[in-house]
Formats: structure tokens, C-alpha cells, sequence
């Protein structure tokens, strides 16, 4: 099998222009990049940093939404609702991680419990309808570890935790096999736009395509002013999120969801496929697109509300602590236009469900590219892709006795805390789009994730990546 | 089944000198044990120790001062040569059963029940993440047993300039790390006082700040500083491209856990009696996985007197229930062992060990029950903050093996 990525130190690929470019190699660019992969058109996704989602898309909270709380009618409502069945029936065919544990929106107070209803009234009108009022009685029945206090939540039994690695990692894997270009540490500079080509100023040299797609997160709208517009203004809403040890997994049981305010969604408790469990994340408005920091104050405010809502959650250990950005536009809907005579679309202002829509901003994303004189023709079918099972109910593989039997590395556990053994990292430094980073082999196997953070194995994985790269 | 099942008398998880101490010492009188080890090689965190200062005067497996290695080797030989089975590359993964344990290695998955078992899987270091040290996230940022492997086990290249979270005795193993690779140490930090002691005893080199705490790291892709704040509010920023998060001990107590075996609050270990007994019948623990960390020496002692209490436990000798628990108030942190058995046993060296969060001078060791005071006891020197401290079991026989907890506090 022969794929084209190429990173940097390497010439971009000259000759004929590409028919379409995506921007931007987030959840949502490799979405696209997959979709368009089942046409017979060349595609080039180009991604300014050294790893596909690098972004956004590698530090959010990973529940997968049914969108019951969405704004009725709006855009986002429609593809969250598509995205999360598309999504659940592909995680299903190519192994990503997902657990439908359900989530509760808890009710604390007389006022949050007397919004129950209405938010009962808008996941109907939402065409969700599972969702279902439970009492105080049933509501500690269900997490028995609750603070005291909570008089009755609101149900929704679909709500899921997947995993957020292998999502993306999955999308730009298949395009790729089907022949999609990626041009890594790519970073889009200018753009300069004749009768019907792009040319791209990369920080890799030009890049000429016929189409382009701009799905650059929170970038989105600086690329959009290269092309002359001025739609939409994304401003950086940070999230700080706290990840617990997973001897803490069995203290909740769904995903624990504050009745939301004007402030936004509020903080929650879920657990993740990995078998830990996640505290946040906040929401502060920032300018700066890079402040992925955490900060004092944010945290000592994610633990104070941890406290509140699940009490014995706070004395258990801190496995991790990281912050993602949002790209809020000050709209409460995404901002996805076509511009028919410049040949571009811009999927801008992926707020806060980005990787639940995915799959259906991708799906239309491309029914929109036949508006902008691209006929893309019929789609093929792409061939099977079957990722790493990363997820705690899966059948790890070192616990898998068939699995070490024909290959022992998959019995040689090299990070402890995770359980990941050397046949998964082999597989990863082996695989179609290898780590470069400690980092990016966490994100593809969780090796290093864990609680001990490298005390054990740290040294040990970087060992083996820098191996792989001289 | 795809698992193969076995029995053996004694199963010890761990092969640190903990562990290895009771694997020589049961061997030696004639048990079946067998010590599984998920590294590659046995003798645990002192493989990667490499400096001296290993094993005690006290003898056994280690006489005087030999280096971390070394003294790895010695205790994984002597566990050997007395005819203990070494297994090393198997990860004891969970619980089957009471006293049944899983394991998987590359020869597969096996499942093996044990008349004792031995848990000894050590303790690390909380990571930055942990302490919920807030800021960016780079690279560059260490704890003490990543950087020891980093430079004496895989020569990796560290940074130029670091600062050293802690002031312990691994703080100052982890500077001597440091600078054995090449690395500056821009400094020392810790939230304690200064002590006048320490300051003269130190060689000329970083300096320690102390009253210091650590608000934050700064940096992208690489770290570029670590910024601090003095308890008089003064903060700065001290520029660096590696720090390491040095001590915090927090025993590795997974497996302890998910067999549910009772916790200490303190220690954060298994609760256990002089005998190393823990609230699980035929379950016993050992080394760092009690306390966080001592010194190697101390776990390896720990090690081989396990061996006569789990040799009375194979001869049929009773399991106790409901023994008295001994609690510490602050600043006391913890106290091991901290359960009283019913037998009358005593610690090692006829002593507890004990942990203090703060400075103390000249402190009163006040221990009662039910109100009754059993026992006051004038330390000489003071307790200080990641150092162990210890108070006589003279008073064992005064105390009620059915009375309420025994609580130990300062005055
Ligand atoms: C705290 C938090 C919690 C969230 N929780 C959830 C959740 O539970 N469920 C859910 O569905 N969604 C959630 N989201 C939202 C979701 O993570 C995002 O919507 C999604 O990741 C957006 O993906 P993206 O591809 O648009 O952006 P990104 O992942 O940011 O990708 C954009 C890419 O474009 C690249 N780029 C930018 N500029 C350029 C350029 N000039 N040239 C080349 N490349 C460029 C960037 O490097 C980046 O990789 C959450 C988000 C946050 C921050
Ligand atoms: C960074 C550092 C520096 C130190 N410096 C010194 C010093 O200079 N002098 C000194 O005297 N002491 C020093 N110590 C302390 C000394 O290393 C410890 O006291 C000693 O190693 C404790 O022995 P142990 O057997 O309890 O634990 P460890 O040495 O930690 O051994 C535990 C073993 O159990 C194994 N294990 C854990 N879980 C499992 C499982 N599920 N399955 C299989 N195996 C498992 C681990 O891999 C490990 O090998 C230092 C400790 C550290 C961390």
C-alpha cells in the first residue's frame, strides 16, 4: 500500500494542482478529507503542526452527544444528531472506543429541578426521545456516590464517552489509504486566488488546488480573511479539565451534567473509555489562541465543584490535568458557507461538539462543494480500517491470550500504569501515520498516559521513538 | 480457560529489594517461592540508582556502601542463590480470588494461586500533574525516577539548566543526576524553612529556596521557566528548560486496591501490623508500598522479616481481625506500621516510623487510647519534612488489643 504524507524537510509534491485542499487536520479536516477520500478527486490535507490533531480535537471531554440540548433547528442541532449515529455506527465498524454510559443532568437546587421539564421539552424537540425525569430516590439509586443535596436529574440514556484519538486517527488513516495527501507541518500563510486556482503560501512552499476547504478550528477565521471576508471573529473559550486516577472509575456511573445556565454547560463529571475519570471543563474567554495552559484558579474551581458534585471523587489521585480551546464566534450555531464563485467553503465556529459532528459536517461540507462547481461524481465505498482497541471494555491486549500467543510482544507490558505493551507500540511507530512525539504515541496506544506520568516507563518510550526516527 | 493456572506457597509481586528480601529469606528455609517482576530485570528502583550509598551496616544482602546497581545485583542474587524462582517482563495484572492472582508475560496469560502472598510493588514519586502544578505543558519536566532512567539507563539528553522540586534526599540525588548529565542546577526549591543543619552540610552549588512553592510552568513546546512564589508573596521566575518534581512518595498501590485490601490514610499503603499482615487473609506487604519511600536498605529489612510471620501463616497459624488501628493527628502525616496485632508482635527494630508535614523541634511523642496515655517519649533532633522519624513500641503492652485506636500526636 503507497500513501503520501510529508512533513518537514520534504518538497511538497509539484505538478498538477490539486482539486481540493482542506486546511487544518483536526477532527473535523480529517473528517472531510475522509469523505471526500470516496470520490475520484485528488485531496490534500495540510496541517500546520507535526501531528494530525494537535489541535482542539486532542483535548476536549470526548463524550459523544446526542445533541438533546442543542438549539432547536440550528445547524449544529441537525449534524450533531447525524454526526453521533454516523459516528456511532463507524466506531462500531473500525473499533474506536465508545461506552454508552448515559448521562444525568443533576439538579442541585429548587430552581434547577423546576428546568428539568423545559429541558426534557427541548430534547423532544430536538427529535430525541429517550430522555426521562428520575426522582432524588432513583437519582441516588443510580450514583450512589452523588454529594448530598442533588433532588432529581433529567436522563439521557444515549449519551457516550469515545475516544478522541482514534477518531481523528481513524478518519485521516482511511483517507490516506484511499490516496488523500497530508502534508504535515504545513502551516497556510497566504493565499492568492486566480479565475479557478488557489495558490497556497505554505511555510512548506506553494500548494495550488482548485477547491479549498477551510476547516483551521480556531484558525478558521484568519484563513477566511486571507480570502477577503469578514464573517466571523472566533475567540478562544478555554476548558480546563482535571483526569482522576482510575481507581476512582467506580465512583460514577454515567456522565454527571450540571442543568445549564447562561454561562454555558457547566462542569461535569464523566468517566472515559480509558477507564478514568474527567472533572470539567471550564469556560473562560480568552484572546490568545495558544493559552492552553491551566491556571491556579481554574483548577482550585474545577476542584471545588468536583467536591460538590461527587465528594470522594477529590481524594482520589490526579492522573492528568490539561486545557482545550473552543472556538466560540459569538453565534450560537456553526458558521458553514460555501462562496460558489471563489470556490471555498468555510467550516468555521466548531464550537463545543465538533468531534460528535464530525462525520456529518463532512458529509455536508461535500454536498455543499457540488454548489461550488466541483462534481465529485459517485462515492466507492472505502475499504475496511480496524484501529487499536484503546478502550477499557475492549479486549485489551494484554489480556488477550490468542492475540500473545502468535505474537508475544502483546504480552510484554512496557508502560505499567496503562498497560501497554510493546506490540501495540511497535504497531504505532510501525503504522500508516506514526508518532513523532511522546505525545503522539500517547494518543495512538496511551502509553505514558497514565498515573505515574513516565516515573516507570518515560524514559523507556522516548527511547524507543527516537529510535524509530534515526 | 486460555489462562494456565498454578499453585505456589508464596507469590511475591515485586522484585525490589523489598521483595527480593523475602523471596531470600523464605527460600532459604525451604519455601516454594516465586516473585514476579514486570521489568525486564529484577532489583527495582535502585537499577537505576546510580550513585552509593546502598544497603545497610546492619548486613545482609548489603554491607556498607555500594551503588544502586550493584546493590540490585546483590539482593536479585541472593534471592537467587537461596533457590527462589525469578520471573522478571510479568506484570501482575488483578485478582482472581482470594489469594489468586493473574499475571501476563510474553509466554502468556497465567493464573496462579499462591498460600501467601507477598505484595512489594514499591511507591513513585507524584508527577506534576498530581500536585496540580498549573501552567503549560512542555517538555522538559521530569520526576526523580524518569531522569534516572533518562541518564543511566537509556543516556538521553536532558537540558542545560534545571530547578529540583524538593529538598529530600532525592531532591539532592536528583541534582547529582542532574549534573552528571551535564545539567546546571539553577536551584532547589521547597516550601519548608531553611534549616541551619542542612545548610552546612550542603556542598557549594544550587542554592535551596525555601518557603518556595511552585505556581506554574512556563513554555511551548520546550520548557523556559518555573515560576515561583516566597511565602512573603514575592514571586519570580526562575529560567530553565528541565525541572524535577522530586519526591511526594505515593506507594503503588493499584494491585493492593483492586484486591481490596485496606488502606492506610496516612501512608496510602496497605494498613498492616509489625507483621506486615494486611486485612486480607494470607495477603502481606512489604517495602516501599507501606510508607512511599525509605531507604533501600529499610524495604530489604522489611523484606526478610516478613519471612517468619508468613512461615507461622503457612503452618496454619490464625489471621487476626478487627486489630487496633494507630492514627496520627498534623502535622503528623502517617505512622507504619499502623496496626496493632494481637500477638504481641513488634516492629522492626522495635520502632515505628513516622512523618511529619512541617518542621518540629525537639517534638513530644504523646501516644493514648481511650484518653489513656500510654507513652511520651522527648526526640532529641527535629523531625523534618521527608525524613523519617521513630518512636519506641516499648508501650505495645499497655495497649488494649481490643481497645478503641491508638492515637499518636505531638506536643
Ligand atoms: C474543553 C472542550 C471540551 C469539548 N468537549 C467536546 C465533547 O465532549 N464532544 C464533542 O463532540 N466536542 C467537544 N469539544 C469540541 C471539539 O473538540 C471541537 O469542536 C473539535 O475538536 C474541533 O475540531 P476542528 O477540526 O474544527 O479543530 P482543530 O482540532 O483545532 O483542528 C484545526 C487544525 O487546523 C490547523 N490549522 C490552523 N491554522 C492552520 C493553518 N494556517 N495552516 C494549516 N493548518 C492550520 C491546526 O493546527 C489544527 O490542527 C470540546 C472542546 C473543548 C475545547
Ligand atoms: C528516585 C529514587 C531514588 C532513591 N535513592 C535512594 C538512595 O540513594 N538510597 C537508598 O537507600 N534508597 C533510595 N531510594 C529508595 C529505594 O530505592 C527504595 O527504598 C527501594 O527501592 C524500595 O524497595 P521496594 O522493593 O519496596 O520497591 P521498588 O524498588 O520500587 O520495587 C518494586 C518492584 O515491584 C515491581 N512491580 C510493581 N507492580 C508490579 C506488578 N503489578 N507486577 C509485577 N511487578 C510489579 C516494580 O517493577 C518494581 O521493580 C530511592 C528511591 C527512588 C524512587
Amino acid at each position: 500500500m503507497t500513501y503520501t504524507v510529508t512533513r518537514a524537510g520534504q518538497p511538497l509534491p509539484a505538478g498538477l494542482p490539486y482539486d481540493v485542499t482542506v486546511i487544518g487536520a483536526g477532527v473535523v479536516g480529517a473528517a472531510i478529507a475522509r469523505e471526500l477520500a470516496r470520490y475520484r478527486v485528488r485531496t490534500a490535507l495540510v496541517e500546520a503542526s507535526d501531528d494530525i490533531g494537535n489541535g482542539t480535537s486532542k483535548a476536549n471531554t470526548a463524550i459523544l452527544h446526542t445533541g438533546f440540548d442543542a438549539v432547536p433547528g440550528s445547524l449544529e442541532a441537525r449534524l450533531v444528531r447525524e454526526g453521533q449515529r454516523r459516528l456511532t455506527a463507524y466506531a462500531v465498524e473500525t473499533g474506536i472506543p465508545v461506552e454508552r454510559v448515559g448521562a444525568l443532568l443533576v439538579a442541585w437546587d429548587e430552581e434547577q429541578l423546576a428546568a428539568l421539564p423545559a429541558l426534557l421539552a427541548k430534547a423532544e424537540a430536538n427529535g430525541y426521545h429517550a430522555a426521562r425525569l428520575l426522582d432524588a430516590a432513583r437519582l441516588a439509586e443510580l450514583e450512589p456516590h452523588l454529594g448530598p443535596g442533588a433532588l432529581g436529574a433529567l436522563e439521557i440514556p444515549d449519551e457516550s464517552v469515545i475516544c478522541p484519538w482514534t477518531t481523528p486517527l481513524a478518519f485521516a488513516t482511511q483517507a490516506l489509504l484511499a490516496g488523500v495527501h497530508l502534508h504535515l507541518d504545513c502551516r497556510v500563510t497566504g493565499i492568492e486566488s486566480s479565475q479557478d486556482i488557489h495558490t497556497l503560501t505554505t511555510t512548506r512552499g506553494p500548494l495550488r488546488t482548485r477547491q479549498l476547504i477551510n476547516a483551521a478550528g480556531l484558525h478558521a477565521d484568519a484563513i477566511d480573511r486571507l480570502l477577503g471576508h469578514d464573517a466571523f471573529t472566533v475567540t478562544p473559550r478555554r476548558g480546563q479539565l482535571i483526569v482522576y486516577d482510575k481507581l476512582a472509575r467506580d465512583l460514577v456511573h454515567h456522565i454527571l451534567l450540571p442543568v445549564p445556565t447562561a454561562a454555558g454547560k457547566g462542569v461535569l463529571v464523566a468517566p472515559t473509555v480509558f477507564g478514568n475519570v474527567l472533572l470539567g471543563p471550564t469556560a473562560e474567554d480568552l484572546d490568545d489562541k495558544a493559552a492552553t495552559e491551566s491556571t491556579e484558579d481554574g483548577l482550585a474551581l474545577l476542584r471545588e465543584k468536583g467536591r460538590r458534585i461527587l465528594p470522594r471523587l477529590i481524594d482520589e489521585e490526579i492522573t492528568a490535568v490539561y486545557a482545550g480551546l473552543r472556538a466560540a464566534t459569538g453565534h450560537e450555531d456553526y458558521r458553514i458557507k460555501e462562496y460558489p464563485d471563489r470556490r471555498y467553503i468555510a467550516v468555521g465556529g466548531i464550537r463545543s461538539t465538533g468531534l460528535t459532528a464530525s462525520m456529518a459536517i463532512a458529509g455536508h461540507v461535500t454536498a455543499l462543494l457540488d454548489r461550488t462547481g466541483l462534481d465529485l461524481g459517485a462515492p466507492a465505498e472505502l475499504p475496511p480500517l480496524t484501529m487499536p482497541g484503546l478502550g477499557e471494555v475492549s479486549d485489551r491486549p494484554y489480556l488477550n491470550a490468542g492475540l500473545i500467543a502468535r505474537d508475544p510482544a502483546y504480552g510484554t507490558v512496557v508502560c505499567h500504569c496503562e498497560r501497554v505493551t510493546a506490540g501495540e507500540i511497535r504497531d504505532a511507530l510501525d503504522s500508516v501515520l506514526p508518532p513523532r512525539s511522546a505525545e503522539g504515541l500517547a494518543r495512538r496506544t496511551r502509553a505514558g498516559n497514565g498515573r505515574c506520568q513516565g516515573f516507570h516507563c518515560g524514559a523507556g518510550l522516548r527511547a524507543l521513538i527516537e529510535g524509530t526516527r534515526t | 480457560m486460555t489462562r494456565r493456572e498454578r499453585t505456589v506457597d508464596v507469590l511475591v509481586v515485586g522484585a525490589g529489594p523489598a521483595g527480593l528480601g523475602a523471596a531470600a529469606a523464605l527460600a532459604a528455609s525451604g519455601t516454594r517461592v516465586e516473585v514476579l517482576e514486570r521489568e525486564q530485570s529484577a532489583g527495582g528502583i535502585p537499577r537505576h540508582c546510580h550513585h552509593g550509598g546502598f544497603g545497610s551496616r546492619r548486613g545482609g544482602s548489603g554491607s556498607g556502601d555500594v551503588s544502586g546497581p550493584d546493590y540490585a545485583l546483590r539482593c536479585t542474587a541472593a534471592a537467587e542463590r537461596a533457590g527462589a524462582t525469578l520471573r522478571t517482563g510479568i506484570t501482575v495484572t488483578g485478582w482472581a480470588g482470594p489469594r489468586t492472582l493473574d499475571a501476563t508475560g510474553p509466554g502468556g496469560l497465567e493464573r496462579i494461586t499462591a498460600r501467601a502472598v507477598v505484595l512489594a510493588t514499591g511507591a513513585r514519586e507524584r508527577p506534576r500533574s498530581a500536585r496540580l502544578v498549573p501552567g503549560t505543558r512542555p517538555t522538559g519536566v521530569y520526576t526523580t525516577g524518569e531522569l534516572q532512567q533518562a541518564v543511566h539507563l537509556h543516556h538521553q539528553h536532558i537540558g542545560t539548566r534545571a530547578v529540583v522540586v524538593g529538598d529530600e534526599p532525592v531532591s539532592h540525588a536528583a541534582a547529582d543526576t542532574l549534573r552528571i548529565a551535564g545539567v546546571e542546577v539553577a536551584a532547589l526549591v521547597t516550601g519548608h524553612p531553611a534549616t541551619a543543619l542542612a545548610a552546612l552540610r550542603r556542598r557549594p552549588g544550587a542554592p535551596v529556596l525555601s518557603r518556595t512553592t511552585v505556581t506554574g510552568l512556563t513554555g511551548r513546546a520546550r520548557l523556559t521557566g518555573v515560576t515561583v512564589r516566597h511565602h512573603d508573596g514575592r514571586t519570580t521566575t526562575l529560567r530553565c528548560d528541565t525541572v524535577v518534581f522530586t519526591g511526594d512518595w505515593i506507594p503503588d498501590h493499584e494491585l493492593a486496591r483492586r484486591g481490596a485490601v485496606d488502606l492506610d490514610p496516612g501512608t496510602r499503603g496497605p494498613a498492616h501490623d509489625a507483621s506486615y499482615r494486611t486485612g486480607e487473609q494470607g495477603v502481606f506487604a512489604v517495602g516501599n508500598l507501606l510508607h512511599g519511600v525509605e531507604s533501600a536498605g529499610t524495604a530489604a529489612a522489611e523484606g526478610r522479616a516478613v519471612a517468619a510471620p508468613v512461615l507461622r501463616h503457612l503452618a496454619g497459624g490464625p489471621w487476626p481481625v478487627g486489630q487496633v488501628t494507630l492514627a496520627v493527628a498534623a502535622p503528623l502525616t502517617w505512622i507504619a506500621p499502623n496496626l496493632i496485632g494481637p500477638d504481641g508482635d513488634r516492629p522492626l527494630n522495635n520502632r515505628f516510623v513516622l512523618r511529619t508535614e512541617r518542621r518540629l523541634t525537639a517534638p513530644m511523642l504523646v501516644v493514648r487510647q481511650n484518653g489513656r496515655l500510654l507513652h511520651r517519649q522527648r526526640m532529641l533532633l527535629p523531625a523534618r519534612p521527608g525524613h523519617p522519624f521513630h518512636l519506641s513500641a516499648d508501650w505495645l503492652d499497655r495497649a488494649d488489643p481490643r481497645g478503641d485506636t491508638v492515637r499518636i500526636s505531638v506536643r
